[in-house]
């Protein structure tokens, strides 16, 4: 703050909140560089629990109470929840999976610890003498923050509901549109199983396209026999005749059973191979 | 307590979380990057509001409305862009950011191989048609 309150602390007699936040800090970070190098991607979504929980607890430190439950409240009980469910529905694998990690991970090592240098130096350059006033009363104190949001912040606290409501309709629409091309199985596995001429139709098609894809080389999929294609044909055939009756796919990544009749084909053909 | 100890855990998970978002593969695991990012600037909002709303007397709390601001849109950020990778995996099959490389220029080996695929694909298409 001043020069008058920097004399009176010092950098080798750290107070007892600040070795409380050092600690939570260095599990804090340390949890975040779990999630981020762990080759175990649910272990990543639980790493990051303990991340942003060790946050919360900083925020407390830092006496903003409301901010520190609003942390917990949203972060860990909402935002991590939606990671999980979108790591499911995504199919992603349960044990290691080799290939979470790019090709440009050095690169990335590089510009991450180039970027924490610098930071670090210039912040710590920065704020030598300054030093944070946690006694008196809590600066984030519910009715604190709940009197300055309501006076001064108003009109952008409707703006956000606004944004948020928004937000709500784009994930609807996001989601209902892959919802609408895929709800009725038997139009689908026509489609299937006809011919689909043109170019974006097939690559964006669930099974013929995602199954080549995923499966088989590129140049091998050309060659296929035409037995092998035949065989391809009853399987996406016999798959369409299950999704036919959207409860019995029994794919527990689905929020209604209609939305599954689209992907389950490509997924079972996956989870065949 | 030193203004130094929350800003300069901010800048290490800021950069962690940027590490994350270079070198991850999968695109929720970049969004969980970005969410540590997001959490990193909220604690420098935090702390600079504490610091500022006890040196000075009167002060509008800005940096923790900011910090609310930011949650709230975090949220629908994550919403948002799950629902973007849930369509891209309903297309594609695939959540590997590496592979959807449709855009991208100067790659030229990209397409003979993807137009090979969607040719192999339709005649594959044509061909159960015929069987069927």
């Amino acid at each position: 703050m001043t020069f008058a309150a920097a004399h009176t602390h010092g950098f080798l007699s750290p107070t007892g909140v600040e070795i409380a936040f050092l600690l939570v800090g260095l599990a804090t970070f340390g949890a975040a560089l779990v999630t981020v190098t762990t080759r175990q991607l649910v272990h990543a979504a639980l790493w990051l629990v303990v991340a942003l929980g060790g946050l919360a607890v900083e925020y407390l430190l830092l006496t903003a109470e409301f901010i520190a439950w609003v942390q917990v409240l949203i972060y860990v009980g909402s935002v991590v929840v939606l990671l999980l469910f979108g790591l499911m529905l995504t199919k992603a694998p349960i044990g290691r999976s080799p290939d979470a990690d790019s090709g440009n991970r050095w690169a990335a090592l590089t510009v991450a610890v180039a970027a924490a240098a610098a930071l670090v130096w210039v912040v710590v350059d920065a704020f030598r003498t300054t030093w944070v006033d946690l006694d008196g009363p809590a600066a984030g104190s519910t009715a604190v923050t709940g009197a300055s949001l309501f006076q001064n912040w108003f009109l952008p606290f409707e703006a956000l509901s606004v944004l948020l409501l928004a937000a709500l309709v784009g994930a609807i629409v996001l989601s209902r549109k892959a919802k609408a091309e895929s709800s009725s199985p038997p139009v689908n596995s026509r489609a299937a199983t006809g011919s689909s001429p043109s170019v974006p139709d097939s690559r964006n098609h669930p099974i013929e396209g995602n199954g080549r894809v995923e499966g088989t080389n590129p140049v091998a999929t050309t060659g296929l026999t035409h037995a092998a294609d035949a065989a391809d044909a009853a399987d996406a055939a016999d798959a369409a005749d299950v999704t036919g009756s959207p409860g019995v796919t029994g794919s527990p990544h689905a929020p209604s059973p209609t939305s599954t009749a689209g992907t389950s084909p490509a997924q079972q053909q996956e989870g065949a191979r | 307590m030193h203004l130094a100890y929350p800003t300069v855990l901010a800048a290490l998970l800021f950069c962690t979380g940027l590490y994350g978002v270079l070198a991850r593969r999968n695109a929720i695991l970049v969004l969980m990057s970005v969410e540590l990012m997001l959490n990193a600037v909220n604690l420098n909002l935090v702390a600079f509001d504490v610091w500022l709303s006890k040196a000075s007397r009167e002060t509008l709390h800005s940096g923790q409305a900011l910090t609310l601001f930011t949650i709230a849109i975090a949220a629908a950020e994550i919403g948002i862009g799950l629902a973007i990778v849930l369509a891209v995996y309903r297309n594609r099959g695939t959540s590997d950011i590496d592979k959807l490389r449709d855009t991208a220029e100067g790659h030229e080996s990209e397409g003979p191989d993807s137009d090979a695929l969607t040719a192999g694909s339709a005649d594959g298409a044509g061909k159960a048609e015929a069987t069927a």
